[in-house]
Formats: structure tokens, C-alpha cells, sequence
């Protein structure tokens, strides 16, 4: 039990949390996001009210 | 605008308060059993703490909702903006009480017989050193991200808080278990779990507590008017999500029985300890580190007015923090039962820790580009820097005590407290400073804070004790370490332990004074606070400024 696990702990598990990670960081630096963080960063900037639109 | 219509659908202000009532008294007709069969003196006084104050709440809810006339209280044209003034409020009343008995046993540890009578147990150090852990960091820090996070995510969503009455749940709630946490520990009810003392039936209630708060958190997202979920509440979601599952897992024990207050735990030997330190480094990672950078990215932009400086910087710095921060826990556990390779294992987690703790201080700092002057100008600005500038220091240092050879001199001394109170005083007690001056004009409508030099004088007493408090302890830690390791030329160990101890006694005596520069900045916060929240003062400004204003627009020629 304890063998089966850590093997696949350290294989697939592994391997899947690396990926994982991996497409965070694509997502970050992905040229098409650039508009949307950039006007993300500005979000807290806003002053608005929830019926405002 | 609810309508009768919404009320039939559940989606009404009585629906929450009806569900909101209907658990709690519920709780309270449970507890009122427990109380009547208390196996021991402890539970029946927590059990009667509990009915009282659920009662209570109970009256006070009835009272409330019986003198709204058909008004909606949950009107979701405006935020929820009450209930962040009472976190505020609490936060501030915990801080001083956290630094207080923080100030308190720092003097019994320079001088054992102040403040401890043989005859009253609860004046032991014992018993009220966890008072202070839990008060500055669950009650102070806890309060602070409650109110912090349901200001930031109303905002950012654009839309008010959801559950109604249910975000009153949490705050009360949450502020319940702390009440029944502090005084089980000056009962001498607790399960020896560092950050984690309170019993079964305390841990119980605040999980029932934080589901209500994720479930909250979680609505507010789902109706936002923002299509971007903006990078502070994936910052406070990881934080709520990841100590519901640290403290669920930390916490599962079996009582010995339903009406008494021990418990004891499924683990054992070192699988405990490791859960223990997984719990207790992760509470380290995900409350007093996530939620705050929550706050840090908030709270600065907003202050200084100006955009995040890398928006995809904080993307890579939420990831990697939530990828490796759950890893490092082993290294509470160098040279134990723990197999090495686990040691191993946290301490290079640890040290990977390091780059995306500095990516996010840089990101910090780097907002107030083109705003610099703001740090000679404006002290809240700066004490939020400066908090930067403490995480930053905390986050290197950290990597570098998780490191074997540097933890075998470290470890157990009072490096370790140095450590801690260069993260919790320096980042998490001044970036909350920074979010509460920020808020309290905000929140009650003022132009500015009370009294700005007040501020300024906060700000460098602080600084100072926090100074004082580092330095003695740096010394005294490496001071008592390298003297327990000391041998002589014959192989026996060169110092006695009374003589270590001895050796500390003028840094404590420095600690001490350096706590209470801290706590008298702290006074000087609430009363600002307070003073700017009765609008005294540069406070009380704006209504004679703004109110001509606002009242006679300016109309333009086609009208």
C-alpha cells in the first residue's frame, strides 16, 4: 500500500502538479492575456457602486 | 429590492435570518444539554459561555429584525459596509489585548514572579502564553482578513456581499470561538497542538463557522459584475480554502465523551507531529501569508493610486506560492523521528519558497512606481512598505533556517522568536495597521484620518519595538545556542541550562521594552481610529469642504 502510493506519488503525481504549474505560468504569460491583466491591475482603482453600471 | 416573490423563492432577507436563527438556536438547545450533563468543570462552563452568547445573539437578531418595518436590510443596491466596521472594530479591541498579554509574558519570562500568584492558575505562563498566540493571530489577524476580505471582494465584484444575514454568522461566530478559545486556555482546557489548542467541540463550531465563510466568499464571486476575479480574492479564497483544510485534518480526534471537554487525537508518534507541523507551517503560509498579501494587493494600489505593477508577476507569485508553500512543514522537524528524506524534502521547498515570496515584495514595492514621495509623505504608505520590507527580510531568513546545518543552531533558541516577530509584528501587524487606517475614513465617510502626526508617531514607535525586539532576540538565540553546544576539553557540555537563561536576562529586559513600544503605538491607532471614526480633528473636514460641493452641481449649458 505504502510502496504503491509513493511510487505513484512520485511519478504521476509529480509529473501532474509540475504541468499543473506549467499552465498556470503559460496562462500568466500568454500574449493574448496582456489586455485583460492590464486593465486588471487598474481593478481595485475603480470606484464604483454595485448599481452603478 | 427584494420583492415578496424573491421572499417565497429563498432569496429574501427573512430567508437568511430564519436559517441564521434556526442554527443557532439549534446550537444553543445542544448546548444547553451539554451543560446540564458537563462531564467536567471546563465544559460546563463553555457550554453556558456558548447558550448565554448564542442566546443572546438570538434576542438580539429578534429584536433587530422585528424593528426593520418591512425594510430591506440586505438591499443589494449597496455594499455591506457595517459589518467591515465591526471587524474593524474587533480587530483593533483583539490587537491590544493580543499585545498586551504578549507584553505580559514577556515580563514573566524576565521576571518569573510578576503577574503570577501561585493560588490562580490561569496567571501561569503556560496558560496564558497561547492567549496571546491566538489572540494576535487568530483574533487580531483573523478579524482584520475577515473584514478586509468582505470589503475587497464587494468591491472588486462589484456587487454586494451574498447570504444575507449569513456574513453576520460568520463574524459573530468566528468571534465566539475566539471567546471560548481564550478562555479554555485560562480554564487549562486544551490539545497541546501549537496554533491549535482549542478542543473538539471549539474546532467544531469554527468549521461550521468557515464553511459559512467560504460558502459566503464564494457567492459574492458567483454574482460579481466583474468578468475578472481580481488577484487579492484568489489571494483570500486559497486562504479560506486551505484552513478549512488544514484545520479539519489538524483536528481529527475522538472526544472521550460527547459532554467533556478532552479529546485526543487519530494520530500518533511522529505521523502527528508531521500533521501537526503541515498544520502549523501552512497556518503560517495560508493565513498570515496569503491573506495578507490579499490585503498588500488591495490596500497599496488603492492607497497610492496606481495599477498593480505586474499583474502577470502576481499570477506566477499566487501559483508558486500555492504550489510549494504546503510542502515546507517538515522542516519544524529537522533531527527528529521524522525520516530524513522528509526533512529533506521541506527544507528544498523552503528554500524554493524564497523567489516567489521576493517576486511578490517587489511587486508590492514596485506599485508605488511613480508615487515615491508618497513614502515621505504619507505614513500609512510607508508602514505598508515597511511591512514589505519585513516580509521580505522574514522570507529569506526562513529559507535560510530551514536549511539542517543552520537549524541545528537555530532551532529551540530564540532565533526562532525573533524570527516569528520580524513576520507577525514587522509584515502581518503593519500591513493590518496600513488596511485598518486605510479603511476607517473609508468606511465612516472622512476625508482623512484624525490626526496624520499621530500616525507618524505609531509608525516609529512601532518600528523601534520591533527593532528592539529582533536585535535582543537575534543575540540571545545565537547567544544560547552556541553556548548549548559549547564543550569543554574533557567532552562535558561547558554551560549548565540555568546559566543559559541567565545569560538572556538584559535582552529580555530590551524585548520587553520593545513589546511595549509596540502596544503604546497600538494605543495611539485605536484612539486615532476612534477619533477619526467620530469625524474629529482633519477627519471632520469633509463635510464643511465637499458638502457645497456636492450640493449645488455644477449644471452644464444644454441643461
Amino acid at each position: 500500500m505504502y510502496e504503491t502510493l509513493s511510487s505513484f506519488a512520485q511519478t504521476w503525481g509529480l509529473g501532474f502538479f509540475v504541468l499543473m504549474f506549467l499552465v498556470a505560468v503559460a496562462y500568466a504569460l500568454w500574449p493574448g492575456n496582456s489586455e485583460k491583466f492590464r486593465s486588471a491591475a487598474h481593478q481595485p482603482l475603480i470606484d464604483k457602486d454595485p448599481s452603478d453600471d | 429590492m427584494s420583492t415578496r416573490a424573491d421572499i417565497s423563492r429563498g432569496s429574501g432577507p427573512g430567508f437568511s435570518i430564519g436559517t441564521v436563527s434556526l442554527l443557532t438556536g439549534l446550537v444553543a438547545l445542544g448546548v444547553l444539554i451539554i451543560a446540564g450533563n458537563a462531564a467536567d468543570p471546563m465544559m460546563g462552563a463553555h457550554a453556558w459561555i456558548f447558550f448565554f452568547l448564542t442566546v443572546a445573539g438570538l434576542m438580539i437578531t429578534g429584536f433587530w429584525a422585528g424593528s426593520l418595518n418591512g425594510r430591506n436590510p440586505f438591499d443589494p443596491a449597496f455594499y455591506e459596509d457595517t459589518i467591515v466596521k465591526f471587524g474593524v472594530a474587533a480587530a483593533m479591541f483583539w490587537g491590544i489585548a493580543g499585545f498586551l498579554v504578549g507584553l505580559i509574558i514577556a515580563l514573566q519570562l524576565t521576571w518569573p514572579g510578576i503577574f503570577y500568584f501561585p493560588d490562580l492558575g490561569w496567571t501561569n505562563f503556560g496558560r496564558i502564553r497561547p492567549l496571546h498566540t491566538s489572540a494576535v493571530i487568530f483574533a487580531f489577524g483573523g478579524n482584520v482578513l475577515i473584514a478586509t476580505s468582505f470589503y475587497v471582494v464587494q468591491r472588486t465584484c462589484r456587487t454586494r456581499l451574498a447570504g444575507g444575514m449569513w456574513p453576520w454568522f460568520v463574524f459573530w461566530g468566528y468571534n465566539l470561538f475566539i471567546v471560548v478559545a481564550g478562555t479554555g486556555y485560562l480554564l487549562g482546557v486544551t490539545q497541546s497542538r501549537e496554533y491549535a489548542e482549542p478542543e473538539w467541540y471549539a474546532d467544531l463550531w469554527l468549521t461550521i463557522v468557515w464553511v459559512a465563510y467560504l460558502l459566503v466568499f464564494l457567492g459574492t464571486l458567483w454574482k460579481r459584475k466583474e468578468p475578472h476575479i481580481y488577484v487579492a480574492n484568489w489571494f483570500y479564497l486559497s486562504f479560506i480554502v486551505t484552513i478549512a483544510m488544514l484545520h479539519i485534518v489538524n483536528n481529527l480526534a475522538i472526544p472521550v465523551s460527547l459532554t467533556g471537554s478532552k479529546s485526543y487525537s487519530l494520530f500518533a508518534g511522529v505521523q502527528d507531529a508531521l500533521t501537526q507541523w503541515w498544520y502549523g507551517h501552512n497556518a503560517v503560509g495560508f493565513f498570515l501569508t496569503t491573506g495578507f498579501l490579499a490585503i498588500m494587493y488591495y490596500f497599496i494600489p488603492k492607497r497610492v493610486n496606481r495599477p498593480v505593477y505586474s499583474y502577470r508577476l502576481s499570477i506566477v507569485h499566487f501559483w508558486s506560492l500555492i504550489f510549494i508553500y504546503i510542502w515546507a512543514g517538515p522542516h519544524h522537524l529537522h533531527y527528529t523521528a521524522l525520516p530524513q528524506w522528509a526533512q529533506t524534502l521541506g527544507m528544498v521547498f523552503s528554500v524554493m519558497l524564497w523567489m516567489p515570496s521576493w517576486g511578490g515584495m517587489i511587486n508590492g514595492v514596485m506599485t508605488l512606481s511613480g508615487a515615491w514621495d508618497k513614502l515621505r509623505t504619507d505614513p500609512v504608505v510607508r508602514m505598508m512598505i515597511v511591512a514589505l520590507a519585513f516580509y521580505g527580510m522574514s522570507t529569506f531568513e526562513g529559507p535560510l533556517m530551514s536549511v539542517r546545518a543552520v537549524n541545528a543552531l537555530s532551532h529551540y533558541t530564540e532565533w526562532g522568536i525573533a524570527h516569528v516577530h520580524s513576520g507577525s509584528m514587522g509584515w502581518v501587524g503593519f500591513i493590518s495597521f496600513g488596511a485598518l487606517y486605510c479603511l476607517t475614513p473609508w468606511l465612516w465617510k472622512r476625508k482623512a484620518l484624525y490626526s496624520k502626526a499621530l500616525v507618524e508617531w505609531h509608525f516609529w514607535l512601532a518600528t523601534l519595538g520591533i527593532l528592539f525586539y529582533i536585535v535582543a532576540m537575534y543575540v540571545a538565540g545565537i547567544t544560547e545556542g552556541l553556548m548549548w553546544r559549547a564543550y569543554n576539553e574533557f567532552g562535558f557540555l561547558e554551560y549548565a541550562f540555568i546559566e543559559t537563561v541567565k545569560a538572556k536576562h538584559i535582552m529580555y529586559i530590551i524585548r520587553a521594552a520593545g513589546g511595549g513600544l509596540f502596544l503604546l503605538g497600538a494605543l495611539l491607532m485605536a484612539y486615532n481610529l476612534v477619533r477619526t471614526a467620530l469625524g474629529h480633528g482633519e477627519a471632520g473636514e469633509t463635510a464643511a469642504n465637499d458638502a457645497p460641493k456636492t450640493a449645488t452641481p455644477v449644471l452644464q449649458p444644454a441643461e
